[in-house]
């Protein structure tokens, strides 16, 4: 790259999936329209063409069996980056990612690892109603023997997939379909990320927003509005929500002493209430205020417009958390 | 290409080398002794969890088998001590798995149900009904990618094909030319649910046709029918590089697990399929042709017996995993932060 390049998300995620399959004869892609339709969120347009229905291979709608066959043809040298259309649709295939993907290297008694990724898409906002809107990477954040990954900007969409596709165990990869339109900037000395670590946003002495995926970009629209009032909040995007990177939550958490996680996932048994179970455990007497929580509402996912705002966590909802947590009231 | 219909003893075992036939039947009986003797260590409580035995079945696990090349691979179910012991991974191992113990196949972690081993390409010990099916056409995707001509070999219960995952993979196997050879060993009984109260075509050929596969379905209870039909069933994958569907009709003499009082089937219904018995009746038709006297026979079930004590005290003496290794091992060391 000689250039630093304004793309989109998508095109980052173009990119670093054409980089794996140009570089490594091992990878494919398999999935529901990832072929001849260019990907359902057109992520692999024109892959098809220029790699061929071997290496983009398009499945018939049958999420446990192309999944599982994804486990199997890991287990057979290759590096298979499979595509599941969206988290709901992944419930399909549950059995596969848990049961085998995820436990078969353990329960093979350390013989059998699955270098699997698995991509999907996530998130709401788009009036997609109750059966493609909810965010159950939560869940997949449960799973031991998986890492569970959440792109929120171009650089991880752009690099997250190389250390995912080296990782010798399975990946899951969330793209929240929100971001696919997103454009910035892409650096022209870009050297690809970590897989590791979570990643201080935006710097703030006054409160810690958690966040990942999708909800970075509300956090940060928060925080500059809390700035105008003089409320600077620091930002972190987890980026990896398993393994959790404790250590960057519990840094930020000591020095602003208070916290407000900011989750698209339902609340109860989530993502949220683990980190703060983990900042309880962990940095309880550095709080001078209880953890508070923006989740959304705990509802199917409805259809019209004012009511899927009114059930997802909104910059509005993070700011009356945030002055809430510092004895202040909106007004 | 029916193997199921009864053929004169005479020409179905003299089409086959004398060792050969002995050497099916020896691994029927070490099969018998080793599920026998883990039966009573259960009993003893040396082995533990699930303990599904195979007995009566052998036929299958051996006739199939012996029909792969060593590099095929095995996926399995959790019934499956026999086909991992007459694949090749050592008594001793399996023992000490069922054990638990850090000698065992799986390091002592899955016991029974999740017996391992990559040495063999043995896949498992998949104790989710029809989980294994997924996995295999996957492992025959990678092995069409590369260029490599081995076959996936599948076995599942008759149980398996209500499961969604098996016309998924029978599907995506035959839609994509996959060399999996999918094994129904059709027990008759999915646990307690009889064939006719779970499928509504009990034909399972007929079943399976529908993907556009071939089919075919074998005597289980006859090693050489067993093997004679993989064997055929193993040259059309190859030669066609497309899967094909084999019901090998067979029988459980004991119960589904440890825990099965068989409230769901009549004890006659046990004692007719009994008079069926694998190894007895094969030896008696190795007797019959002069192949085997019972002096020889006597020999193979010591050398069984011996075998399986061996396992006994190489798992009794073996050690345990301790907490610290074992959670500290989930997923690739390199890569854990």
């Amino acid at each position: 790259m000689s250039a630093s390049q304004k793309i989109t998300y998508r095109e980052a995620a173009r990119q670093a999936l054409h980089e794996a399959l140009t570089q490594d004869e091992r990878v494919f892609l398999m999935g529901e329209e990832v072929g001849r339709y260019g990907g359902t969120y057109a992520v692999s347009k024109g892959f098809y063409e220029e790699f061929g229905p071997d290496r983009i291979r398009d499945t018939p709608l049958s999420e446990l069996g192309f999944v599982g066959a994804g486990v199997g043809a890991a287990l057979g040298g290759m590096r298979p980056v499979v595509e599941v259309m969206t988290v709901n649709f992944s419930l399909l295939a549950l059995d596969q990612i848990v049961n085998a993907a995820a436990l078969m290297r353990h329960m093979s008694g350390g013989q059998f690892n699955v270098p699997l990724v698995i991509r999907m898409a996530t998130g709401a906002g788009r009036q997609l109603a109750a059966q493609h809107s909810h965010s159950l990477e939560g869940w997949y954040a449960h799973i031991a023997g998986i890492k569970v990954l959440a792109p929120a900007t171009i650089e991880d969409a752009r690099g997250m997939l190389r250390p995912a596709l080296e990782d010798p165990d399975p990946v899951l990869i969330f793209e929240h379909a929100l971001l696919y339109n997103m454009q910035g900037e892409l650096p022209a000395d870009f050297s690809g990320v970590d897989i590791r670590h979570a990643a201080v946003r935006r710097t703030g002495k006054d409160v810690t927003l958690i966040t990942y995926g999708g909800m970075l970009w509300k956090a940060l629209g928060a925080a500059e509005q809390l700035a105008k009032d003089g409320i600077e909040c620091e930002v972190i995007d987890l980026r990896v929500l398993r393994p959790l990177d404790d250590a960057t939550i519990m840094d930020s958490v000591r020095r602003t002493h208070r916290v407000v996680i900011v989750d698209e996932g339902w609340r109860t048994g989530s993502l949220s209430a683990e980190v703060t179970a983990r900042i309880v455990e962990q940095a309880f007497y550095d709080l001078d205020a209880p953890v508070a929580r923006v989740c959304s509402e705990e509802v199917p996912m409805p259809y019209p417009k004012h009511l899927e705002d009114a059930a997802l966590p909104q910059p509005e909802k993070i700011i009356t958390a945030v002055k809430g947590l510092l004895g202040k009231t909106n007004d | 290409m029916s193997r199921s219909r009864k053929q004169p003893a005479r020409d179905a075992l003299s089409q086959h080398a004398p060792e050969l036939l002995l050497a099916l039947l020896k691994d029927m009986v070490r099969i018998r002794r080793f599920e026998e003797r883990c039966a009573e260590l259960y009993g003893e409580t040396k082995i533990r969890g699930f303990l599904h035995l195979y007995i009566g079945e052998e036929a299958v696990a051996a006739g199939a088998i012996r029909a792969l090349s060593p590099d095929d691979a095995i996926v399995a179910t959790y019934r499956e001590h026999g086909h991992a012991l007459v694949r090749g991974v050592s008594a001793d191992a399996i023992m000490a798995e069922m054990f638990g113990k850090r000698s065992g196949c799986s390091r002592g972690r899955g016991g029974s149900m999740h017996l391992f081993d990559a040495d063999t390409r043995f896949y498992g010990g998949n104790a989710i009904v029809g989980g294994g099916l997924p996995i295999a056409v996957g492992l025959a995707l990678a092995d069409k990618l590369q260029k490599r001509n081995r076959v996936t070999v599948c076995f599942f219960g008759e149980g398996a094909m209500a499961e969604g995952a098996f016309h998924e993979s029978i599907n995506l196997a035959a839609l994509w030319k996959l060399p999996v050879l999918f094994c129904c060993e059709n027990n008759l009984y999915a646990m307690g649910t009889a064939l006719a109260r779970s499928e509504s075509q009990t034909e399972l050929t007929v079943k399976a046709a529908s993907y556009d596969v071939g089919t075919a379905s074998a005597d289980g209870m006859d090693v050489v029918a067993v093997l004679e039909a993989t064997v055929a069933a193993l040259e059309r994958v190859r030669s066609t590089q497309a899967p094909f569907f084999l019901e090998y009709k067979t029988y459980r003499f004991r119960a589904h697990s440890m825990f099965d009082p068989e409230l769901y089937r009549d004890k006659a219904e046990v004692e007719e399929w009994k008079k069926r018995g694998p190894i007895h009746n094969f030896s008696a038709r190795l007797k019959a042709q002069g192949l085997l006297t019972e002096e020889a026979f006597l020999d193979i079930d010591r050398e069984a017996h011996e075998e399986v004590e061996r396992a006994v005290a190489f798992a009794e003496a073996a050690e345990w995993e301790t907490p610290e290794e074992c959670f500290a091992d989930v997923c690739t060391p390199e890569t854990t932060g």
